[in-house]
């Protein structure tokens, strides 16, 4: 009897508080805050660099960002499925197709970093310390050095491609593995296997701690192979092909990460006193090659 | 799109399949071997392991059928890792350079069936009557015979139990993924540059070719591991029906 006694009280209890914050809710709405889906790539994510940007732009715009981190080609699909407001990724050949077939508008450059190839100490396939990334690939190639590839259609992968076709290779054979997972799933493996693999900086700054894989071809930023570069754009999803997209808050977000502000705390993010991305929004001439496919014929020149 | 879409990609399987496409061929190969290497090497040591444990008492033994019962619940991602700490260059065992294998595979899901096979093994043992040991005894067997006749008795339940644990590790993701890599070789064969598997299994490969986006390839591996589940688990309800008539008559 006493249990029960107990148990209607609590019950009557919790019934009040209830009634209690409905009542609040009722007196003084408050706006439901607006959702802006972003499909971006792991590098981005995993840095933590979207968790410094996202809450600033949220207060400013009562909204909340939805990340999904993947990798470049298959957060370009979910956006070309209608399926994210806008897009944050680092593959040009990429964006450029999906410029093309009419699914982006408002390109802008944001930030760039770069990659670098990494490899054990005993560097089999003597490739440390060269200038051109084409060379070294071409070496492991040679010399039969196991290299890991992430083999996912992701920016690094595409950028990976791209090399072996300027050193004039098609990879093939038992030294070449691919393991069609994330960057940091594909350093472990590099490094207990100990292979080379191409990485962006940022995560392989992230992993140094737990790898003993070394950086045997520096990328631009360390004064390195421009071929290296690692460019980061933002792309909103066609209002035209997806009317039901949030196309304005995307243009916020645009508008926020290239803003001065934005291209701040971009430069400012550092992790383990290293800075992982450099800001390239704001620039004082024109930068028409943004905007455009530079697959387009008579393009704007050098940048 | 919608259901055009689903079709569509389905049929695009079913010529993959058809087509005997090596990608799809080597990553089949590589589940199957990696699978059936595991549960004929766990039936091995948990059949024998059975008999063992229900016919000799010492001290201790209801700690240990309480191991083995808690075994057959362990979560495969966990066993990946635990085979992943031990083996991993670092690791105690580095050495031995089996992690990204398909050995390091074998191991894990071998420690997956063992404590399925030698659980229900021990239960399907445990069912034989009486009355069998006892005849066996009487006839003159030495110990030996009379294992032999349990043995003969419970053959239904034990492949039952081999079944289930084969039926477990075909279905299982987390620990060849975490041991085993997903590693696929680029090699020139007549039809062009081609994947072939070396470690990458229909399992791993379902999840990691949709996230790609390539769901003509995840549907052919789907399609085939749900063959192999599905002829499984026909195979367990047959031999359970078997059982059942036995006892009846």
């Amino acid at each position: 009897m006493k249990f029960m006694y107990v148990g209607i009280m609590l019950i009557v209890l919790l019934a009040g508080c209830i009634g209690q914050t409905q009542e609040k809710t009722q007196s003084e709405p408050v706006k439901e805050p607006a959702r802006l889906v972003l499909a971006t790539t792991t590098s981005t994510y995993n840095s933590g660099l979207l968790d410094v940007l996202n809450p600033v732009f949220q207060d400013k715009y009562n909204a909340i960002v939805e990340v999904h981190s993947l990798g470049t080609g298959k957060a370009i699909k979910m956006a070309k499925d209608g399926e994210a407001d806008l897009l944050l990724v680092h593959a040009r050949s990429k964006e450029d197709a999906f410029l093309e077939e009419g699914y982006g508008v408002n390109r802008r450059d944001v930030m760039f970093n770069d990659f670098i190839i990494i490899g054990p100490k005993s560097d089999p396939a003597g490739i440390k310390g060269s200038s051109s990334a084409a060379e070294a690939f071409k070496k492991i190639a040679e010399s039969n050095s196991v290299f890991f590839s992430r083999g996912d259609n992701s920016g690094t992968h595409t950028k990976e491609k791209e090399i072996w076709k300027l050193a004039g290779i098609e990879p093939k054979g038992e030294w070449y593995q691919a393991t069609g997972q994330g960057m940091g799933n594909t350093l472990t493996i590099a490094n207990e296997k100990q292979g080379y693999t191409i990485t962006d900086r940022g995560t392989y700054l992230a992993y140094m701690g737990k790898i003993a894989l070394e950086v045997l071809v520096e990328g631009p930023v360390k004064g390195g192979d421009k071929l290296l570069s690692n460019p980061y754009a933002v792309i909103a999803v066609n209002p035209g092909k997806y009317p039901d997209r949030n196309y304005q808050l995307a243009m916020a977000y645009i508008g926020f990460i290239t803003s001065p502000e934005g291209q701040k705390l971009i430069g400012d993010y550092k992790k383990l006193g290293e800075q992982l991305f450099y800001p390239s929004a704001i620039k004082d001439r024109e930068n028409y090659d943004q905007y455009l496919p530079i697959t387009i014929k008579g393009g704007y020149g050098g940048r | 799109m919608g259901v055009e879409y689903l079709t569509a990609g389905l049929e695009q399987a079913v010529s993959l399949l058809l087509s005997f496409d090596p990608y799809v061929m080597s990553v089949t190969k590589v589940q199957i071997l990696v699978s059936l290497t595991a549960v004929a090497l766990a039936a091995m040591t948990a059949v024998p392991l059975a008999v063992l444990l229900v016919f000799k008492d010492f001290p201790g033994k209801r700690m240990l059928l309480g191991f083995i019962n808690a075994g057959m619940g362990l979560p495969p991602v966990v066993v990946g890792l635990v085979v992943f700490i031990f083996f991993y260059r670092l690791g105690p065992l580095g050495f031995m350079e089996i992690l990204y294998t398909k050995k390091a595979m074998i191991l894990a899901q071998y420690l997956l069936a063992t404590p399925i096979i030698l659980g229900v093994s021990i239960a399907v043992i445990k069912g034989v009557p009486e009355s069998i040991k006892e005849l066996a005894f009487t006839l003159g067997g030495t110990r030996r015979d009379v294992a032999v006749a349990v043995l003969r008795e419970a053959r239904y339940g034990i492949v039952t139990a081999i079944l289930g644990g084969a039926g477990r590790v075909f279905a299982e993701v987390g620990a060849i993924l975490t041991v085993g890599g997903n590693i696929a070789y680029a090699l020139e064969t007549p039809q062009g540059i081609v994947q072939i598997s070396k470690t990458r299994t229909l399992s791993t490969a379902i999840p990691i070719e949709t996230s790609q986006g390539d769901v003509t390839a995840a549907i052919s591996f789907g399609l085939i591991l749900l063959g192999i589940t599905l002829s499984l688990n026909l195979a367990v309800s047959y031999l359970q029906g078997r059982v059942e008539k036995e006892r009846d008559q």
